[in-house]
């Protein structure tokens, strides 16, 4: 009991630690914008690799459709809150539909209270419409095993960023020419939560909300169908029911990730969301390990750290002397960072935190552990 | 009348026949088993009597209900559970994560009820509750596999092969759990290739042969019969 007291105690530190810089990031923002850049689409990623994980990880469905979810979410709520002032320079060259801008106009319209929240309806819009049609879609897509589940989501991701960029939605979607001038994040609690420190809460929600899924006897159920499928039938558990709910959940949270992101990025096009960033999300849940969400988080900021900001140094010409360092120049540090990968690879063979995950136990233990090494030196 | 009837039972998998019209019933509180060789047909008849393979024709009765075509999850909730050959423990899940999945039908109140009955029967379970079932011997894993069928508080359990891989001292321990569990009022339904052990213990025995049953008799009786003991336990008649 103690000890869990303890544990309580140290979480409450550091979470409170967190925010205080947080806040100070927010007053400091200016002189910091990339880290303020980097914490963001990081938090957001994680938020979609723990997502990915959770259906990748935990029930062992080798999905590649996340892409195709994010950007149900990102158009949905990017379509929602374009201002309506902005409508006609957006849909500049086919007009925006009218119910879209009969919508805006009661929206625009309401009560000051529900302008507040919209952006927060808007996200849980865009993660509805991708829960349902992953549930849709699931009753095809789940009765499939491993390789063919991951090339029918993979078809699943690239068919919904066809829609998205058909000429026929046009006035929904804005076609090819994607849609901008997307409002950054939404303040919280009438300004006590600044707009900057608006993603990372609402991703700490989502996760919290993953972390006790995975806790729950949904998420016994879901381990069971990973390790052994047949065992797992002979016990009860309804394989389709347990497939389909983590695939829904999955896509759910995906969406609000994808929505996050279009606030983030301010304007998003159907290429934003192609196979690529699928591949992104499966190597940060690969690099923190497949089963752990701490992984996921972790390795999400770690690799957008990388490999937009840290590498940075890579792309820009270097001169010492008068002597110019070959390869030096614009997209090398990309290859680094596939070098970096393939180590972080070689060494953890099982992502950085295997299936482990975060607890203080753990950590005090190494701790001591080092502490009366270096003691029996003496 | 008996707790488990199968009536003229016919499986195929594709064009193969694996049971072609078995009839055997199982009495409320026994020890019934089923032997015979390798492809005999036996893990299909369990396999089947939980619903994980479509039935051909043939009707199965438990408990006065028709079980044919119905979710396996509806069976186990009506007290009849299967430990499925091979052990098929859940091996990076925790011992009593594991436990804690087969109580998955069970409500909170009924799961420490239980768990409480599975470590008193098998204490090794309590002490390596913290394990991961993929690190315990393999006797120990078969404790489990049927620790787990326990937790879903059964009327009757059916075991695929309880002795596959182990040593003769850990399937004797195996054995006397068997009939303890038994004692405690759950029928079993045993399939075993290790004819010697499972008629010694069995009440009923039945002989399977290429999708039929051959012979029926108390255990006892069958250990003497000449054709068994040819074909089954390795004496020269």
């Amino acid at each position: 009991m103690l000890k869990i007291k303890r544990n309580h105690l140290y979480s409450i530190i550091v979470l409170t630690l967190l925010m205080v810089f947080l806040y100070w990031l927010n007053a400091n923002r200016l002189q910091n914008g990339m880290l303020v850049s980097v914490l963001q689409k990081g938090v957001i990623l994680a938020l979609v690799a723990v997502s990915m994980n959770l259906l990748n990880g935990f029930t062992g469905l080798f999905s590649l459709g996340q892409a195709g979810f994010m950007s149900i979410g990102a158009y949905t709520t990017a379509i929602l809150l374009i201002p309506v002032q902005n409508l006609d320079g957006v849909y500049y060259m086919n007009g925006v539909h009218p119910a879209i801008r009969a919508f805006k106009m009661m929206v625009a319209s309401s009560p000051e209270f529900i302008q507040i929240i919209f952006p927060f309806i808007a996200l849980l819009l865009g993660g509805l419409l991708a829960a349902f049609a992953a549930a849709i879609v699931g009753i095809a897509v789940l009765r499939l095993k491993s390789d063919y589940l991951a090339i029918a989501t993979l078809g699943l991701s690239e068919i919904v960023r066809a829609i998205f960029s058909s000429p026929q939605f046009d006035q929904v979607t804005n076609g090819s020419y994607g849609l901008n001038k997307i409002p950054n994040f939404p303040p919280m609690l009438w300004g006590a939560i600044p707009s900057l420190i608006t993603p990372f809460i609402v991703v700490s929600i989502c996760i919290v909300f993953i972390v006790f899924l995975i806790k729950s006897s949904y998420g016994r159920a879901f381990k069971a169908i990973r390790e052994d499928e047949i065992a797992a039938e002979a016990m009860g558990i309804n394989l389709f029911k347990h497939k389909s709910m983590s695939f829904i959940i999955s896509s759910f949270f995906s969406a609000i990730a994808g929505g996050l992101l279009a606030m983030y990025m301010r304007s998003i096009e159907a290429k934003t969301f192609s196979i690529t960033l699928t591949y992104d999300i499966l190597l940060i849940v690969v690099i923190g390990g497949i089963g752990s969400v701490t992984g996921s988080v972790l390795s999400a900021f770690l690799v957008t750290a990388a490999k937009e900001w840290w590498l940075r140094f890579f792309d820009q010409p270097l001169l010492i002397g008068s002597w110019q360092v070959p390869l030096f120049r614009t997209g090398f540090r990309m290859v680094i960072f596939s070098i970096l990968l393939m180590i972080v690879v070689l060494i953890y063979r099982r992502g950085i935190m295997g299936t482990n995950e975060f607890s203080w136990d753990r950590i005090l233990k190494r701790l001591k552990f080092k502490r009366s090494k270096e003691g029996g030196k003496k | 009348m008996s707790l488990l009837e199968i009536q003229d039972l016919k499986v195929c998998y594709g064009g193969i026949v694996a049971l072609n019209g078995i009839t055997f019933a199982v009495d409320e509180g026994k020890i019934i088993t089923l032997i015979g060789a390798n492809g005999a047909g036996k893990s299909t008849t369990l396999r089947s009597i939980m619903g994980l393979v479509p039935i051909t024709s043939g009707t199965i009765t438990y408990n006065g209900v028709k079980l044919n075509g119905m979710d396996t999850r509806k069976i186990v909730e009506m007290g009849l559970v299967l430990v499925p050959e091979g052990r098929r423990v859940f091996p990076n899940l925790t011992t009593l994560e594991n436990l804690k999945i087969g109580g998955y039908l069970q409500d909170k109140a009924h799961e420490q009820q239980s768990l409480e009955r599975v470590y008193e029967l098998f204490p090794r379970l309590k002490e390596r509750h913290w394990q991961l079932a993929g690190t315990l011997s393999g006797g120990e894993q078969q404790m489990l596999a049927v620790g787990r069928a326990l937790m879903a508080n059964p009327k009757m359990i059916m075991m695929d092969e309880p002795s596959l891989g182990l040593a003769p001292l850990v399937v004797k321990d195996i054995f006397s759990i068997i009939k303890r569990i038994n004692e405690a009022g759950v029928t079993v339904l045993l399939i075993e290739q290790n004819a010697n052990v499972a008629l010694r213990t069995a009440h009923t025995g039945y002989v399977m042969e290429t999708g039929n049953i051959t012979l029926t008799g108390p255990g006892r009786e069958l250990l003497e019969n000449e054709e068994i003991k040819f074909a089954y336990l390795g004496k020269s008649k």
